[in-house]
């Protein structure tokens, strides 16, 4: 019996719910493809630091190929009381590294008592981005972005990573995905100091660069008050991960485009 | 003539005697382990003269594990059933973890480490888990050999839990709120035990039906004192 094997030894009792399925469940740990397939992309993402924190936010499309595969998508997820991962590239393989990431934050919680520190968690991503490396190979790039509040440093914090786990902290705000390029630059003219931008600000400014994003890309819905889909945002801050609520999201969404409609009316310019 | 024989004969029934009275005496000395349930959930008040190491603790969303005895071996049935939640959550469906599916796990791990073992473990465990609304609260008591029982209302492990269930039994009626359950489960320690058990001493854990998906949290010394005030 497999628990019986656990309890008589103890060195196998340790904190990482990977390591765990490595070597009972190994069929259950994220699988390599081989050939090639078109699979679901999710597109954009961002997160940017503001005063008390940081706020994240993803556009709702997943395209395969040509096709808009899915409209209302969900690329960013809590991952435990003060992190988010937000989701870029082959969406398949994206979600099963962040429901793995998701039970190994909280299984490690358990075990050990506490949480494990904001960069332990951004490290452990990196690694299994660097586990996925051989289906990248094959075209299923996973590419996400981590962001949480430290609580020990009583900041909201930034990590970006490259298809083989690399990892670096980003001060200010990142974008990735298809149209990741255009929400950076838009970002870019809109970013002031972190210590400048409050809660709603934030907010604004992600749902602007995703609108921009949107215009250039393809790939990458904007707001769409037809159906009533809007950005996925989520603010983390030192009460913990809130998503904002579609409301508000409306709210601001209408706001961008508003001003939109008004600089680009027929007559007003040339 | 050989004067003594190196060949031991024992009876498979003096061994599971002397296993089974090891085992009760060693949790015997112990300090005791309530549950109440009360109108959002399950309290669980542990009597612990430690701050750092908890008796107490979290499974998965809505289930919570209570150990008394000896630590290592509670611990490691601990982190065998966060283990297997976790596990089965991740294959399947958080939904999919069911507070008695773990309590069986325990039981058929118990009884092989009992019957099989040199040594049994000494300690004696409870799961607690809640439902939706106007579901009744789940306690299953599992002792050292393996032994199951599902509880109705409250439950007491450890040293002195006869007294204990017997002084609850006497006392619980209606389901309380969570301030009279704090009362009622820190009297009934006081009452079996050390009656000057002050309450930086009692660990004190709920489950709250309330809380969004985890609903296991810690309540610390000044909710427990604000409960007796």
């Amino acid at each position: 019996m497999r628990n019986r094997d656990d309890l008589s030894d103890a060195s196998r009792l340790a904190s990482s719910f990977t390591d765990f399925l490595k070597t009972e469940r190994p069929d259950l740990l994220p699988q390599i493809f081989s050939g090639t397939i078109e699979a679901m992309e999710a597109t954009t993402i961002l997160a940017l630091r503001y005063d008390n924190g940081v706020v994240m936010a993803g556009d709702r499309r997943a395209t395969e190929g040509f096709s808009i595969a899915h409209r209302e998508i969900e690329k960013v997820f809590q991952t435990d009381s003060f992190s988010a991962v937000a989701i870029a590239g082959a969406a398949g393989p994206a979600m099963e590294m962040v429901r793995l990431f998701q039970t190994e934050l909280e299984y490690y919680e358990k075990v050990e008592g506490e949480a494990l520190s904001l960069a332990g968690k951004a490290n452990h991503l990196g690694r299994l981005i660097r586990s996925n490396l051989p289906a990248a190979m094959q075209g299923f790039v996973v590419l996400p972005l981590f962001a949480g509040y430290d609580p020990r440093r009583s900041e909201g914090r930034i990590y970006r990573y490259d298809v083989t786990g690399g990892i670096s902290e980003e001060t200010d705000f990142h974008s990735v995905g298809s149209g990741g390029r255009d929400a950076k630059n838009s970002l870019k003219k809109l970013y002031v100091r972190a210590e400048d931008i409050d809660r709603n600000r934030a907010v604004e400014m992600a749902v602007e660069a995703l609108a921009d994003a949107a215009e250039e890309d393809a790939a990458t819905a904007g707001p769409d008050p037809v159906h009533g889909i809007y950005p996925t945002v989520f603010i983390i801050d030192a009460g913990g991960v809130t998503q904002a609520e579609t409301d508000e999201v409306e709210r601001v969404a209408t706001a961008v485009l508003d001003t939109r409609t008004q600089a680009s009316r027929p007559g007003r310019t040339r | 003539m050989s004067m003594a024989s190196p060949f031991m004969y024992a009876s498979p029934e003096q061994v599971m005697k002397d296993r089974a009275d090891y085992a009760r005496r060693n949790i015997a000395r112990g300090k005791p382990i309530v549950a109440i349930e009360y109108t959002d959930g399950v309290l669980l008040l542990a009597e612990n003269p430690s701050a750092m190491l908890h008796k107490l603790s979290e499974i998965y969303d809505r289930i919570a594990f209570a150990g008394v005895g000896k630590y290592d071996e509670y611990e490691r049935l601990r982190i065998t059933g966060i283990r297997q939640a976790d596990l089965k959550g991740y294959a399947y469906s958080r939904e999919d973890v069911t507070p008695r599916s773990l309590a069986n796990l325990f039981s058929q791990v118990l009884g092989q480490i009992f019957t099989d073992s040199l040594k049994p473990f000494e300690v004696e465990i409870l799961i607690a888990g809640v439902g939706e609304d106007g579901d009744r609260a789940e306690l299953y008591h599992v002792t050292f050999d393996g032994f199951m029982t599902d509880e109705q209302g409250f439950a007491a492990l450890g040293g002195r839990a006869e007294e204990l269930k017997q002084f609850l039994g006497e006392r619980y009626e209606a389901t309380p709120d969570l301030n009279a359950a704090i009362a009622l489960g820190v009297e009934a320690l006081r009452s079996t035990g050390s009656d000057d058990l002050v309450v930086a001493q009692v660990e004190a854990a709920v489950l709250d039906r309330n809380l969004p998906r985890r609903k296991f949290r810690r309540l610390d010394s000044s909710d427990v004192e604000a409960a007796l005030a």
